[in-house]
């Protein structure tokens, strides 16, 4: 069964929609659409590093935004320049290092187009592995501080003030995106991963009164995004990474559109 | 046993600075068991800064702060900013750091005239509202040291009372240690033990009386104020219910 490309790229992607869901509620919840832009452009550094160093392409995109994370917060402590600057800055300066690096070696054929905006239909076995063992372990990770990142979003300071650390919760939501990042990078691509990590969170807002709730709408809605856009894909001949994007738009519009008509009756 | 033993918080010549500037500097103070201790003074005095380094919410740059140890502490912070993505009901914002019973919960609501909004969502609350489920919620958390940064703001003058009332009324149930930051002299001058005027540093502090009198005091709020001030020392004879009129 697996050796079918379109099973496969089912399996792989209903995997990344299952484990971006939750994690894309908190990147609304905390309005950090743009930092996780920031994590993902950076992303292709960490594929033009893993070719340099010949490491596994996975392990190096997570180091690098993990990097790029830190090196965030600590530009943040000490300039004065306001967050989405410094998130512009370092967004497209890493994809700018990615994009030279690669061209320096001259040695090796990458396929630009597929890091940057996914190669799912030729994703591997190897690959779901990564994906499902990647996914579970993020998931498992978030449900035990649920709780706690979850204080420490709604207000950081009653979390803090009350003997939480949301500090350590700050933390840990960190190296799960990175995480993220780096095993989803094959089904969207960097360009548009942020897309999939807050489309299906956004559509989901309109149906939920509670945190938990939200995030299962949001895999549920990320799920159908992905299913509806490989089918898309095959149908009509389009590309599988775009066509995911654009299905969780509709499905978004089509939320807005319900909860618009239900506030006029 | 003496006071200094059982203090929960005790701050020495506590300092924060930003950049350059100190935000306030040499504050020694303690707050114990049963005890309301007022922060007044101008904005940007301190008033804040010193209650957050009382409860570790800052690093100090000098001077010492010590907090009894596993410290339970109910906060309400004078912002509260909930993005509007955040589904979040009343009922689920009050177990946000402790989990709290579902009778505990409806309690805490009702202790704040706020039974009614606990399946609310909290964005959908008024400023009046918010502030009174964050009092709530506070409360039930019953803590031994209980912050409360300007509890009254955006709540309309019945439930300013009530909510007075209550903070006073906690302080004997639970007798936990209370910090209190109002603008509001008449509270001040009808429960508060202890008065710390802030204007940067410490200009005065002792009881409401010996405050009041002090020269510091007269300098920082006015003549005016001092004057006015003097229609508030009488004794309350009687209670109002939630509607306004007398308990009997």
């Amino acid at each position: 069964m697996l050796d079918d490309f379109f099973i496969r790229s089912i399996i792989g992607g209903v995997g990344v929609a299952t484990v971006v869901g939750p994690l894309g509620c908190f990147v609304v919840w905390r309005r950090l659409a743009y930092f996780g832009d920031t994590l993902s452009h950076s992303a292709l550094l960490g594929v033009a590093l893993a070719l340099l160093l010949q490491i596994n392409i996975t392990l190096s995109v997570f180091i690098t935004s993990v990097f790029v994370a830190f090196a965030l917060l600590f530009l943040q402590k000490g300039q004065k320049l306001s967050s989405d600057t410094l998130l512009g800055l370092l967004a497209h300066s890493t994809i700018a290092l990615g994009l030279i690096a690669l061209s320096f070696m001259t040695w090796v054929r990458v396929d630009l187009m597929g890091f940057l905006f996914g190669d799912i239909l030729s994703i591997t076995k190897r690959d779901i592995l990564i994906i499902w063992v990647g996914g579970l372990l993020v998931l498992i990770c978030l449900i035990l501080v649920w709780k706690k990142l979850f204080a420490a979003t709604v207000s950081p300071e009653i979390a803090e003030a009350e003997g939480l650390n949301p500090q350590r919760s700050n933390f840990f939501f960190m190296i799960m995106l990175a995480l993220v990042i780096a095993i989803s990078m094959k089904i969207v691509g960097v360009m548009l991963l942020t897309a999939l990590l807050i489309i299906p969170a956004a559509s989901a807002r309109h149906f939920s009164t509670s945190p938990e709730q939200m995030a299962i709408i949001s895999i549920l809605f990320g799920i159908s995004s992905v299913l509806f856009g490989l089918f898309s894909s095959l149908e009509f001949d389009i590309p599988a990474g775009p066509s995911i994007i654009v299905a969780s738009l509709i499905l978004f519009l089509f939320t807005i559109s319900k909860n618009l008509i239900l506030k006029d009756t | 046993m003496s006071k200094k033993e059982n203090a929960l918080i005790k701050l020495t010549n506590a300092g924060v600075r930003k950049n350059r500037n100190w935000l306030v500097r040499g504050i020694t103070m303690s707050v114990h068991s049963g005890e309301i201790v007022t922060l007044i003074g101008p904005n940007g005095s301190g008033k804040t800064t010193t209650a957050k380094m009382a409860l570790g919410l800052l690093g100090l740059n000098e001077g010492t702060t010590s907090r009894k140890n596993n410290l339970r502490i109910g906060y309400v912070p004078q912002k509260l900013q909930i993005d509007w993505t955040v589904p979040i009901k009343v009922k689920r914002f009050i177990s946000l750091t402790t989990k709290i019973s579902d009778k505990e919960i409806e309690f805490a609501l009702s202790l704040t005239n706020t039974s009614h909004l606990s399946d609310k969502e909290i964005r959908v609350l008024s400023g009046g509202e918010l502030q009174r489920v964050m009092v709530a919620r506070a409360i039930a958390l019953s803590p031994e040291f209980l912050v409360l940064d300007e509890p009254v703001q955006g709540v309309d003058y019945k439930g300013e009372d009530a909510i007075y009332n209550l903070i006073e009324e906690t302080r004997t149930k639970l007798n936990c240690g209370i910090l209190l930051i109002s603008h509001d002299l008449h509270m001040v001058m009808s429960t508060t033990d202890k008065v710390i005027c802030l204007n940067g540093h410490i200009c005065c502090s002792g009881t409401p009386g010996v405050v009041t009198t002090s020269p510091e005091f007269k300098d920082l709020f006015g003549e005016r104020m001092v004057t006015n001030l003097a229609i508030y020392q009488h004794n309350h004879d009687h209670e109002h219910l939630m509607d306004g009129s007398i308990k009997k």
